[in-house]
C-alpha cells in the first residue's frame, strides 16, 4: 500500500476531530458578549499596554547572535549522529567550524554587541 | 569509516582567503589603532599568494574536492581576475576620501570574503556550492555597499541591494530545487544530458529551474529586466566598492553561468539561444540609451556597466570554443578600464567633496591634466576605441559571435556601442574643451596607493590593447583543457 495513504488518513481524522468540536460548540455553546470578553486574553491578566507597540531596535543584534548558535546546532546534531563514521576528519572539520563561529562571537563581544546601553 | 580525502589544490585558495579574513577581523578587534597600510599589506600579500598559487597550478590536470570545488584552468583564469580586481580595490580604498569613514579591518575582511565568494562560484562543481559562493559574495557586498553609514545614499544603496538581492537568491535557490527535483542531483557534472528528450529539448521541471537560475544570474550581472538596482547602488557605494562590484562580482556570475550553460549545452537549443539573444540585445540597448541622460558620472558608469554586461553576454552566446576565450579577455580588459575610471573619481574626490557630476569635472584638464588624461583614456577604452583594451575586447567578442553565426546580434551591439560613444566622449569634451566651472575640485593631496593602482590600470589598458594576442592565446589553450 502507498505509505502516503496512512498520512492522508491521519490528516482526515485530524480534520474530522476539529470539525466535530467546532460543530458541537457552534450548536450547543452559549452566546454572550461583553466588554470583558472582547478584551485580548493575556494569561488571565488585564492587559497593561495595547498590543502591536514598537520593539526596540536593539533586539536585532540579539536575534543575529542567536542565529550564530542556531546554525551551530543545526550542524552539530547530524554530525553527532554520524560521528563514528566520520572519525577524526569529522572532528577536525567540526572544530574548525566551531572555531570560525567562536571568532565571530568574540568579534561581536569585543565590539560591544552584547552591551545593552 | 567513510573515505574522505581533501584535494589541497582545490581548497588552498579558500583557506588563504578565509584565514586572512578572520585574521583581519581579529587584528582589528585586538589592535584598533593598527595602521591601514599594515592591513592593506596583509591583504595584498594574501592576494599575491592567490595569484602565485594560480600560476603554479596553471595547466595542471583538473582537480576536485568531494565534487564540490573544481579546479581547472577556467577557475584559475577567473581567480586571476578576482585577485586583480580585489587588489586594485584595496589600493583605491586607501585614499583620503575613504579614510575619513572607513573601518579598515572590517572593510578589508569583507573584500576578502567577497573574493572568497567569487572564487567559490568560479570553482563550484555543485549547484549548492554555487549558491554558497553567491551568498558569501552577496552578503559581503551588501555590507560594503552601505559602508558610509552616515550617508543617506549609502543606506539606500545597501537596502535596495539587500532586498533585491535576497529575492534574486530565493529565485536562484528555487531553481536549484527544481533542477534537483528533475534530475535527482545537484552535481553540475552529473546534470549533462539529464532530462533531455530525443528532440534535444529539456523536459519536465528542468526548463523552469534553468529560467529561475538565469534570473539569479541576471540580477548579479545586472542584465536588462533585473538591472534597476545598479545605478542606485553604484551611486551610494564607495567608489572602490562600486568598481569591485562592477568587475569582480560580474566576472564571478559569468563564471557560474558558463559552468551551468556548459553542463546543459544550452548552445545547442534554439529557445535558449533566442532567450540569451534577446537578453543581450535589451541589455545593450537599455544600458546605452539610459546612460545618455545621466549627469552623475557614477550613475553613467553604472549604466555603462549594464551595457558591458550585454556585450559579455554575446561572448557567452558564442559558445565555449569561440566565445569563452573572448569573454575572459573582455572581463580582464573590463576589470582594468572600469576600476581605472572609478579610480580617477576616487583620486579627484576629497573627504568634503566627492566628484559626482559633469559640472564637477568641467574644464578639469586645465588644473589636473594627468588625471584628466587618465579619465579620458579609460572612457575611450570603455567606449571601445583603438588602441585600447576595450576595443580589442569588443573586437574579439564580436568576431567570436560572427563565427558562431550571430551576425545580426553583432550589428545591433555595434549600434549600441555607437550610441555609447556619445556619453563617454561627452565627459571628455567637458573636461578638455570647456572653461573651468565653479565646482572644480581642490587637490586631494598625495595619494600614492591610488596612484599605483591607476598607473597599473593605465599601463594594462594599453598593454592589452596593443599586445592582446598573448593573453588570447593563453585563454584559447585553456578552453581546450576544460573537462
Amino acid at each position: 500500500m502507498n505509505p502516503l495513504i496512512d498520512t492522508l488518513i491521519l490528516v482526515a481524522v485530524a480534520a474530522a476531530v476539529v470539525l466535530v468540536f467546532w460543530g458541537v460548540n457552534f450548536l450547543l455553546g452559549p452566546r454572550s458578549s461583553g466588554v470583558v470578553k472582547e478584551t485580548p486574553f493575556e494569561t488571565g491578566q488585564v492587559p497593561l499596554t495595547p498590543p502591536g507597540h514598537r520593539l526596540t531596535v536593539r533586539f536585532y543584534l540579539i536575534a543575529i547572535l542567536f542565529v550564530v548558535f542556531d546554525v551551530e546546532l543545526i550542524f552539530l546534531f547530524p554530525w553527532a549522529v554520524v560521528f563514528n563514521k566520520l572519525g577524526l576528519f569529522g572532528l577536525i572539520e567540526m572544530l574548525a567550524f566551531i572555531g570560525v563561529l567562536f571568532i565571530g562571537l568574540f568579534y561581536a563581544w569585543k565590539r560591544g554587541a552584547l552591551e545593552w546601553e | 569509516m567513510i573515505e574522505l580525502s581533501i584535494n589541497w589544490a582545490a581548497v588552498t585558495p579558500v583557506l588563504i582567503l578565509t584565514g586572512l579574513g578572520l585574521l583581519l577581523v581579529l587584528l582589528g578587534t585586538f589592535f584598533p589603532r593598527i595602521y591601514d597600510e599594515t592591513l592593506a599589506a596583509i591583504v595584498l600579500t594574501g592576494l599575491a599568494a592567490m595569484v602565485f598559487f594560480t600560476l603554479q597550478n596553471w595547466g595542471e590536470n583538473p582537480a576536485t574536492s568531494f565534487g564540490m570545488l573544481l579546479t581547472d584552468d577556467a577557475t584559475h583564469a577567473f581567480s586571476l581576475i578576482f585577485s586583480l580586481s580585489a587588489a586594485l580595490t584595496v589600493l583605491l580604498s586607501l585614499n583620503q576620501q575613504e579614510r575619513s569613514y572607513l573601518l579598515y579591518s572590517d572593510y578589508f575582511a569583507l573584500v576578502l570574503f567577497a573574493t572568497l565568494g567569487m572564487y567559490i562560484m568560479a570553482a563550484s562543481g555543485d549547484l549548492i556550492m554555487l549558491f554558497l559562493g553567491l551568498e558569501v559574495l552577496s552578503i559581503s557586498l551588501y555590507v560594503l555597499a552601505g559602508f558610509r553609514r552616515s550617508n543617506g545614499f549609502a543606506i539606500e544603496a545597501a537596502f535596495k541591494y539587500f532586498l533585491l538581492g535576497a529575492f534574486a537568491s530565493a529565485f536562484f535557490l528555487l531553481g536549484i530545487a527544481f533542477i534537483f527535483g528533475a534530475t535527482g542531483s545537484t552535481q553540475i557534472a552529473a546534470l549533462a544530458g539529464e532530462g533531455q528528450a530525443a528532440s534535444g529539448m529539456l523536459t519536465g521541471l528542468l526548463p523552469y529551474g534553468l529560467i529561475l537560475l538565469l534570473v539569479g544570474f541576471g540580477f548579479k550581472l545586472a542584465l536588462f529586466p533585473f538591472h534597476l538596482w545598479a545605478p542606485d547602488v553604484y551611486q551610494g557605494a564607495p567608489s572602490p566598492v562600486a568598481a569591485f562590484m562592477a568587475t569582480g562580482s560580474k566576472a564571478a556570475a559569468f563564471a557560474g553561468l558558463m559552468r551551468v550553460a556548459a553542463a546543459f549545452d544550452l548552445w545547442s537549443m534554439v529557445p535558449w539561444q533566442n532567450l540569451l539573444w534577446l537578453l543581450a540585445v535589451l541589455t545593450i540597448l537599455a544600458g546605452n540609451i539610459v546612460a545618455l541622460r545621466q549627469n552623475n558620472i557614477k550613475r553613467m558608469l553604472a549604466y555603462s556597466s549594464i551595457a558591458h554586461a550585454g556585450y559579455m553576454l554575446i561572448g557567452v552566446l558564442a559558445g565555449i570554443e569561440n566565445g569563452y576565450p573572448s569573454l575572459l579577455f573582455y572581463l580582464l580588459a573590463y576589470t582594468f578600464m572600469n576600476i581605472g575610471a572609478f579610480g580617477v573619481l576616487t583620486w579627484l574626490g576629497t573627504a568634503e567633496h566627492e566628484i559626482l557630476t559633469l559640472d564637477d569635472v568641467r574644464g578639469l584638464a586645465r588644473i589636473r591634466p594627468y588625471s584628466s588624461v587618465m579619465m579620458a583614456t579609460f572612457l575611450i577604452s570603455l567606449a571601445g576605441i583603438p588602441p585600447t583594451a576595450g576595443f580589442i575586447g569588443k573586437y574579439f567578442v564580436f568576431i567570436a559571435a560572427v563565427r558562431s553565426g550571430y551576425l545580426w546580434l553583432v550589428i545591433i551591439a555595434l549600434i549600441g556601442s555607437m550610441i555609447g560613444l556619445y556619453y563617454y566622449l561627452r565627459v571628455t569634451v567637458v573636461m578638455f574643451m570647456q572653461a573651468r566651472g565653479e565646482n572644480s575640485p581642490e587637490s586631494a593631496g598625495h595619494q600614492p596607493f591610488v596612484a599605483i593602482a591607476l598607473a597599473v590600470c593605465f599601463f594594462a589598458v594599453f598593454n592589452l590593447g596593443l599586445f592582446p594576442s598573448r593573453w588570447l592565446v593563453v585563454f584559447q589553450e585553456l578552453v581546450h583543457l576544460l573537462p
